[in-house]
C-alpha cells in the first residue's frame, strides 16, 4: 500500500482526517474499552503516541503474555471484552498461550498487534511474524488491516464478533505504515456482516420438545457451563431448577452460576466433582446440558457417560452439539432465552425420591480431606478464604490441584466469582488474570489461589499490581512440587517422581544443595523486591488472620502457605474412566 | 465415504488458509479442494471433498459455518447435484497395440487425446466422482506415468434458494 496515496484521498471537510493510530484509540473508546493491557515496541509506537491522550488507563505489563491473561481476567470478571496491545514479532508470538486460553474458554478480547508495514510483509523484515497464520487456531478470528480506511470498521467489528455469539479472542494485525496513513473513515453506525449471524432464532419446535422431556423424566439433572456464564443464565436457571425441583451440576467454568449453597446443588462434576454430581450423572434418566461442551475431564469414559439418561444440548456453538457425546435433542440457542423460553412449559414437579437419592450421596461423600496434626491442608486454607471473605471473594486460580482445591472447598455463590482456566489449563494465568479481575471489580476482594510451580510463570506482574495499587491477595500453596503432576505420578507411575520436585525436601543427597534454603526461590523476599507486602505460614491458626489482614489492607499481598507437600485432590476418576472407577481417599 | 461440501466464502485475502487449517487442525483429511469466484465478485465458492463418516462431516460442516468468513455451507452428497472433475492422465505406451487400446477405452468414456508421444498418451477425461474412478481403474494395468486432476466441483440441480442457509 502507498502511504502518500492515502494521505492524499480527498475528504468532506467536515471530516478531519485521523491517523490509523488514531483510529484505533478511537475505536477502543467508542467500544468501551476502560483499560488496555499492553508492552510497547517500534511496530506500535504510533498507537502509543496516541494512548498519550487516550481517555483509558495503559496498564503496562512486564510481559505480553500477562497482558493477554489481565485483559483476559478483567473480560472473566466483568463480561465485557479485555483489549490488549503488543509490537509485532515477538510480541505478538509472546500473546499466543493467552489467546488460546481464551478461546478455549470463549472469553470475549480484542488484542491489536503491530506488524511490518505492508511492502515488507514477506520479507522476512526485523521483528516480522506471520501473525495472521500463528493466530489463527487460537482465535474466532483475525483481521490483517490492509488500509487505514478499513480500520474504523475493523475495530468495530472485532468488538462484535469477540463479544457475540460464542465469545472470543479476535486479533487485529495492524502494519506500521497503515498505523501512520490518514483516512476520513468514520466508524459504521452499525456492524452489519453478511456471513455472520449470532443471533438464532428459537425454534419452537425444539423448545415443545425440551419441555416434554422434562415434564417426563423422573429424574432429570441440570448440566451447566461456561455458557450461561457468558450467557448470564443465572436467575432463569434458578427458577427452573426450582419449578421442577432438578438438581444442578455445574462444570469448572461455571462454578458459581447456581449457589452452591442451595440444596439443589450438586457442585462440580467430572475428574475432580463431588461424588454426587458424578453419581447423578450415572444414574438421571435426563440430563440437560446448558453452554457446557462434554469436555474430556466432565465425561470421563464418553462410552459410559449418562448412560441412562437422554441427553438435551443447549449451546450456541452448533457444532459443539453432539461434538463428543450424542445428543438425543439439540437446542441451538443462547442459554438464557432457550431457557426462557421452556420454562412456562416445565410443569412444576417434585421428584422426592431422586432427591432423597441424590441428598444421600450429598450427604455421606461431601469434599473431605485427611486431617494432620503436623502440616497445614492446603485445603483448609481454602475453605479460610471463603470464611474470611464470608464467600465474597473473587476467587482467581493457576492451574494443578491449587484450583482443584479452590474449586472444591469454597462454596461459590455468584457467577463470575471464579475465575479459571478451564479448557487450556494454562499454568501462569492465575496471577495476572486475578490483576485483570481487580481492575474490572474495584473494591471487591480478589484472592488468586497459585501454586508454588504456577506463580513463577508470570511472577514479574506482581510488579503491575503494586504500580497501580491493585490490592490483590496472592495465596500460594506450596507443597514444594508440581503438585498436579507429581499426584499422577503417585497414582499412576509408581511414585517415581521425575522432573516434579521444586523444594529441597526429599531430593537424594547427591542433588541436594547445600548451600540453599530448602524452599526455592523465598516468595516473600521475592514478593518484597516487587513492592508487595508478604509472610510465610505454616499453621492453620496463622491462615485466618493473614488473610484478614492482607483482605483489610487494601494491599497487594503475598500469602506462602507452606502445605502438606503430598497432599492430593480426591475424588479423582481417572481420565477415560467411568465413575465406578473413582479414587477417593479421604480420611 | 466421500463428501463433498460446497462452500460460499468471503473473497478475501487468508480465507483459504483459515478453512484449510481449520480441517486439518481437527484431524481430517481434504482430499480435493477447489476455489474459484462466483458470479458476484466478493464471494469465492469452495468445493471440498472430505472422506468420512456422516459423524465427521457433521462436524466439518458445523466447524465451516461457524467461521466469520464463511457465508454458507452446503453438504452436496446430501442433495441431488452434479459432479465433475477433469483429469489428465498420461499413460505409457508399450507399442501400438496398447495404444490402440488405450485409445479405444478412452473413447468409451468421451475422453480426449490430447498428445501422443512415442512412449506414451495424454488423455483428458471430465466425469463425476464414480466415472472418474472407472477411467482410473481401466488405465492401471497401463502404467500412469503421470496425472493431474482438478478436484471435484459440484453444483445443485434444484432451486438455490433450496440450500441452508447458515445460521
Ligand atoms: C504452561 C503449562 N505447563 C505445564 C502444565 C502441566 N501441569 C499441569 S498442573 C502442573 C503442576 C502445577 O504445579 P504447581 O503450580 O506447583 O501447582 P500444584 O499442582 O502443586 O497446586 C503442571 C506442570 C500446564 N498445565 N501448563
Amino acid at each position: 500500500m502507498n502511504d502518500k496515496a492515502d494521505t492524499d484521498r480527498s475528504s468532506p471537510a467536515t471530516q478531519p482526517l485521523k491517523t490509523g493510530a488514531q483510529c484505533v484509540v478511537d475505536g477502543l473508546v467508542k467500544a468501551g474499552c476502560e483499560v488496555l493491557f499492553g508492552y510497547p515496541g517500534g511496530a506500535v509506537l504510533d498507537i502509543f503516541n496516541c494512548l498519550y491522550e487516550a481517555p483509558f488507563n495503559f496498564v503496562l505489563t512486564r510481559h505480553e503474555q500477562g497482558a493477554v491473561h489481565m485483559a483476559d481476567g478483567y473480560a472473566r470478571a466483568t463480561g465485557k471484552a479485555g483489549c490488549c496491545l503488543v509490537t509485532s514479532g515477538p510480541g505478538a508470538t509472546n500473546t499466543v498461550t493467552g489467546l488460546a486460553t481464551a478461546y478455549m474458554d470463549g472469553i470475549p478480547l480484542v488484542c491489536i498487534t503491530g506488524q511490518v508495514a505492508l511492502n515488507m510483509i514477506g520479507n522476512d523484515a526485523f521483528q516480522e511474524a506471520d501473525v495472521i497464520g500463528i493466530t489463527r487456531p487460537v482465535t474466532k478470528h483475525n483481521f490483517l488491516v490492509r488500509n487505514a480506511d478499513e480500520l474504523p470498521d475493523i475495530i468495530a467489528k472485532a468488538f462484535y464478533i469477540a463479544t457475540t455469539g460464542k465469545p472470543g479472542p479476535v486479533v487485529i494485525d495492524i502494519p506500521k505504515n497503515v498505523q501512520k496513513a490518514k483516512t476520513a473513515a468514520v466508524p459504521p453506525e452499525k456492524v452489519t456482516m453478511r456471513a455472520y449471524h449470532p443471533d438464532v432464532p428459537i425454534n419452537a419446535a425444539e423448545i415443545a420438545q425440551f419441555a416434554e422431556r422434562i415434564n417426563r423424566a423422573s429424574r432429570p439433572l441440570l448440566y451447566v457451563g461456561g455458557g450461561a456464564i457468558s450467557g448470564g443464565a443465572a436467575e432463569v436457571l434458578a427458577q427452573l431448577a426450582h419449578k421442577a425441583n432438578i438438581p444442578v451440576t455445574t462444570t469448572l467454568m461455571a462454578l458459581g452460576i447456581f449457589p452452591e449453597t442451595d440444596p439443589l446443588s450438586l457442585h462440580m462434576l467430572g475428574m475432580h466433582g463431588s461424588v454426587a454430581a458424578n453419581y447423578a450423572v450415572d444414574h438421571c434418566d435426563l440430563l440437560i446440558s446448558a453452554g457446557a461442551r462434554f469436555d474430556d475431564r466432565v465425561t470421563g469414559k464418553i462410552s459410559s457417560f449418562a448412560s441412562k439418561a437422554a441427553i438435551v444440548h443447549i449451546d450456541i456453538d452448533r457444532s459443539s452439539i453432539s461434538k463428543s457425546v450424542r445428543a438425543d435433542l439439540g437446542v441451538h440457542g443462547y442459554v438464557t432465552p432457550v431457557l426462557e423460553a421452556v420454562l412456562p412449559f416445565v410443569k412444576p414437579a417434585e421428584h422426592a425420591e431422586w432427591l432423597e437419592q441424590v441428598n444421600r450421596w450429598k450427604e455421606r461423600f461431601p469434599f473431605a480431606y485427611p486431617q494432620s496434626t503436623d502440616a497445614l491442608m492446603p485445603q483448609y486454607v481454602i475453605e479460610q478464604i471463603d470464611a474470611v471473605s464470608a464467600g465474597k471473594a473473587v476467587v482467581v486460580t493457576d492451574v494443578g490441584q491449587n484450583q482443584m482445591w479452590a474449586a472444591q472447598f469454597f462454596r461459590y455463590t455468584r457467577p463470575r466469582n471464579f475465575i479459571t482456566s478451564g479448557g487450556l489449563g494454562t499454568m501462569g494465568f492465575g496471577l495476572p488474570a486475578a490483576i485483570g479481575a481487580q481492575f474490572g471489580r474495584r473494591g471487591e476482594p480478589v484472592v488468586c489461589v497459585t501454586g508454588d510451580g504456577g506463580v513463577q510463570m508470570n511472577f514479574q506482574e506482581l510488579v503491575v499490581a503494586v504500580e497501580h495499587r491493585v490490592p490483590i491477595v496472592v495465596v500460594i500453596l506450596n507443597n514444594g512440587f508440581l503438585g498436579m503432576v507429581r499426584q499422577w505420578q503417585e497414582l499412576f507411575y509408581g511414585r517415581r517422581y521425575s522432573g516434579v520436585m521444586l523444594s529441597q525436601h526429599g531430593r537424594a543427597p547427591n542433588e541436594e544443595i547445600p548451600e540453599a534454603p530448602g524452599y526455592l526461590p523465598d516468595f516473600v523476599k521475592m514478593a518484597e523486591a516487587h513492592g508487595a507486602c508478604a509472610r510465610r505460614i505454616f499453621k492453620e491458626e496463622e491462615v485466618g488472620p493473614a488473610l484478614r489482614e492482607a483482605l483489610a489492607s487494601g494491599k497487594t499481598w503475598v500469602i506462602e502457605c507452606i502445605v502438606a507437600p503430598e497432599a492430593n485432590v480426591f475424588p479423582m476418576i481417572p481420565p477415560g474412566s467411568h465413575v465406578a472407577e473413582m479414587i477417593n481417599r479421604t480420611v | 465415504m466421500k463428501h463433498i461440501i460446497n462452500c460460499l466464502v468471503e473473497n478475501q485475502p487468508g480465507v483459504l488458509a483459515r478453512i484449510v487449517g481449520l480441517i486439518s487442525g481437527r484431524g481430517y483429511n481434504i482430499e480435493t479442494l477447489n476455489v474459484g469466484p462466483t458470479a458476484d465478485p466478493t464471494v469465492s465458492k469452495m468445493t471440498i471433498v472430505v472422506p468420512g463418516d456422516s459423524h465427521i462431516i457433521e462436524q466439518v460442516t458445523h466447524q465451516l459455518s461457524k467461521q466469520v468468513d464463511v457465508i454458507e455451507v452446503v453438504n452436496m452428497t446430501n442433495r441431488r447435484h452434479l459432479d465433475r472433475e477433469l483429469i489428465l492422465v498420461r499413460v505409457a505406451t508399450v507399442n501400438h497395440h496398447t495404444r490402440a487400446e488405450i485409445v479405444d477405452l478412452a473413447a468409451l468414456f468421451m475422453a480426449r487425446v490430447v498428445a501422443v508421444q512415442e512412449d506414451s498418451v495424454t488423455i483428458q477425461m471430465v466425469g463425476n466422482q464414480e466415472t472418474v474412478a472407472d477411467f482410473l481403474r481401466l488405465m492401471k494395468p497401463y502404467s500412469i506415468v503421470d496425472i493431474s486432476r482438478t478436484g471435484v466441483i459440484a453444483v445443485g440441480r434444484d432451486a438455490p434458494e433450496s440450500a441452508a442457509k447458515k445460521g
